[in-house]
């Protein structure tokens, strides 16, 4: 990272010290994990420049949209609709949450047994290393689970510009309504922020805005239902992450740029690995950037991953918002219809979401499939049991994992997910 | 020609040479210790001395990938033990090498409970004596044999000692906690109150013996999940066949010697707890036999 960043990380009032860390520890990861990868597409190339820059060059962007008047809101989930916030003119971007960092002093605050991804957030905050974090004039919070529920009355007191957004829990009539209820309260909440009053037209771009994003996304998807698989899954992972913090015509772009070479690699039947490696399918929890451990031990272990059932994967951007509408409410109501299809693990019942695994590892002909639970998250290990027992019913190998951000646990891990694939074999 | 397998556990390193039938030739046996890589090839180095020789090694168990790449690169003239090296050694997981060894003992085996120094594990085999589905314990201790062998020692016993022990108390005692620490602490405190050491041991087997049949069960369950009252007949379940299979399982691993635990969880299951000879070595053997048969594989 050039020097030039540093004053602005300082201005951003980051702990250059601690950041510096986490940036070296970041870069080794990401050399170790990702440019050891063989038989990569070349498109990757993009992404390989947006993670050198993830703290230097988009920030900076960001840092001079704000000096442009644009507001930049911060998100930790997939229920807050990027279409909203670019309707009145200002920038969403996902929070940093997928390290461990500053644990003691997250420990002042939260309880031991809450899983990662919360002490995450909070460990980015009290460790001062989160440059989107400190540039965000809005940070949003969502009562998902119970932990971050709870979590954000702590957070509250950490970040002034906190705002939280109430989910429901079950996809009833009434679920729908609350939902549409807390969409048009976020919508005044950021037209207030920004001054800026959304209209049908902002609002109408802003749907094709970031449809064409989730379009680029499944249209890699479909790629990657090829024999061989023409993308390993940790790359097709790190594009579901950038996916949250870039510019969307940008992202939109480069992901199709890389679909356009991956179109050419299948019918080349060149693979990023040989044909016929065994193919798994991860489904659970989200993992945000750096949080690339499963993943890693999955394809150093002799097989591909061919799918992501997961936020930051296709349950964050399965579906598209109906474009076909001319009002304002209107499009309101097809952004609710939209997000309301979303099967986060917070729901009750969540029939949905394992007949979407299991249409998934058919879709994608998956050999295997290796559900992924953060320690401690509750909803999402309650339900890998029913996920097993669906899966198995379909006679599909199901393997369930709990882990967190930590690499203690990294040889048992791979002594599990190695004898999986012996098993698939 | 023979085939070596060797497996190297957090407590124990067993190495096994099989000949081309698959029968055992020798076997080794030595504590890990600190440096596993010099205990192992100290082993190899006495099977040398025996002039026993081997055409390839698989190695399994937690310190397999360590062995195959300290092997690989031990330099074939000045290793420190002059040891003649062989240019094939491939690692397997521990969960396919005790299957492997299983069902060479027991082709009709489905059910395999493997507690070892660190790790439990519980194994279901298909018809065909394939891995079905294998559940194994979190990154603790607990419920495995270093478990039993630091309650052991708390309680004063011998590890060989303990599961003799453990038979003789009249009652049974509750022991809730499973992490090594709290136990230690809640044995130390029934200890205090006067409680007999014997119903303690027993109370500790006891809650291993809860963990290792729920692992069990759990395997078991893709069967037993679907199995529906409309399919029940006079004739048994429908679509399950009536055959002996589901009425033993095996019991591998250093544990499996002890005879408390092999009677509670006969017990608890309901069923036979069946344990090889030396049940610590099946892992070895079964990587070893998997060592053969790749080989004939590749010979093909």
């Amino acid at each position: 990272m050039s020097d030039d960043y540093k004053q602005m990380w300082k201005d951003l009032g980051l702990n250059l010290e601690a950041h510096d860390m986490l940036l070296n520890v970041l870069g080794n990861a990401y050399k170790d994990i990702y440019l050891a990868q063989i038989n990569r597409p070349e498109g990757m190339g993009y992404f390989d420049f947006v993670m050198s820059e993830v703290h230097g060059l988009r920030i900076k962007e960001l840092i001079d949209e704000k000096a442009q008047g644009r507001k930049i809101i911060g998100s930790y989930c997939v229920f807050v609709p990027e279409e909203i916030v670019l309707a009145a003119n200002a920038t969403l971007v996902g929070l940093c949450s997928g390290a461990d960092f500053a644990v003691e002093e997250v420990e002042k605050y939260l309880p031991r047994n809450t899983c990662a991804l919360i002490k995450s957030a909070f460990g980015f905050k009290l460790g001062k290393v989160c440059p989107y974090l400190e540039s965000a004039d809005m940070v949003v919070g969502e009562n998902t689970c119970d932990g971050k529920k709870k979590a954000y009355e702590s957070l509250g007191s950490l970040i002034d510009n906190l705002y939280v957004m109430d989910l429901p829990q079950m996809k009833s009539e009434q679920g729908k309504a609350i939902l549409k209820g807390e969409y048009y309260r976020f919508k005044e909440a950021v037209e207030k922020l920004t001054g800026v009053a959304i209209t049908a037209e902002s609002l109408k771009n802003a749907i094709k805005t970031v449809n064409a994003k989730r379009s680029a996304i499944h249209r890699l998807s479909e790629l990657r239902k090829a024999d061989p698989v023409p993308i390993s899954g940790l790359d097709a992972l790190l594009a579901n992450q950038v996916f949250f913090y870039d510019n969307p015509a940008r992202f939109t772009e480069s992901v199709n740029k890389i679909c356009d070479e991956l179109e050419k690699r299948i019918q080349d039947k060149q693979g990023a690995v040989p044909a016929k490696t065994p193919r798994i399918l991860l489904s659970g929890c989200p993992m945000a950037v750096p949080n690339w451990k499963l993943p890693w031990i999955v394809e150093t272990s002799g097989a591909v991953i061919v799918g992501e059932e997961s936020c930051v994967g296709e349950r964050g951007t399965r579906n598209l918002v109906d474009e076909s509408c001319d009002t304002v409410d209107k499009m309101m109501g097809a952004i609710t219809d939209r997000y309301f299809k979303v099967d986060c693990a917070i729901f009750t019942p969540n029939q949905e979401r394992l007949n979407h695994i299991v249409e998934m590892a058919e879709n994608y002909k998956a050999d295997g499939v290796i559900h992924y639970g953060l320690q401690f998250c509750q909803p999402y290990i309650m339900e890998s049991i029913p996920v097993e027992k669906a899966l198995e019913g379909k006679n599909i190998p199901t393997l369930r994992v709990e882990t967190d951000y930590g690499m203690e646990d990294a040889g048992q891990l791979k002594t599990r997910v190695q004898a999986f694939i012996e098993q698939l074999r | 020609m023979n085939y070596a397998g060797i497996d190297i556990g957090s407590r124990t390193i067993e190495v096994v040479v099989v000949n081309d039938s698959g029968e055992v030739i020798c076997s080794f046996e030595s504590d890990t210790g600190f440096d596993p890589i010099a205990e192992s090839l100290k082993i190899f180095y006495a099977i040398e001395k025996k002039g026993i020789k081997y055409e390839s090694i698989m190695a399994t168990g937690y310190g397999r990938t360590l062995f195959e790449i300290a092997y690989t690169n031990l330099d074939p003239i000045s290793n420190s033990n002059k040891l003649t090296l062989i240019n094939n050694c491939s690692t397997v997981t521990e969960i396919k090498a005790h299957a492997r060894g299983v069902t060479a003992f027991f082709p009709d085996a489905a059910t395999i409970l493997d507690i070892g120094g660190q790790d439990s594990k519980a194994i279901a085999l298909n018809e065909n004596g394939r891995v079905k589905k294998f559940e194994m314990n979190d990154r603790c201790a607990a419920g495995t044999g270093k478990f039993l062998e630091i309650m052991a020692r708390t309680l004063g016993f011998t590890i060989d000692d303990f599961g003799k022990e453990a038979l003789l108390a009249q009652n049974d005692l509750t022991i809730n906690s499973m992490c090594t620490v709290f136990a230690e602490s809640e044995v130390t405190s029934l200890i205090a109150k006067g409680s007999d050491r014997r119903e303690i041991a027993k109370g500790l087997h006891i809650s291993v013996m809860k963990r290792a049949a729920s692992m069990i069960s759990r395997v078991r369950s893709i069967e037993s999940s679907v199995i529906r009252p409309d399919k029940i007949t006079k004739q048994g379940v429908e679509g399950v066949k009536n055959n002996t299979k589901d009425n033993f399982i095996i019991f591998t691993g250093g544990v499996a010697k002890n005879e408390c635990m092999v009677k509670l969880i006969s017990e608890k299951l309901g069923c036979d707890v069946l344990v090889p000879d030396n049940p610590q070595m099946i892992g070895a053997f079964g990587a070893a036999l998997i060592a053969l048969e790749q080989q004939s594989k590749d010979r093909v």
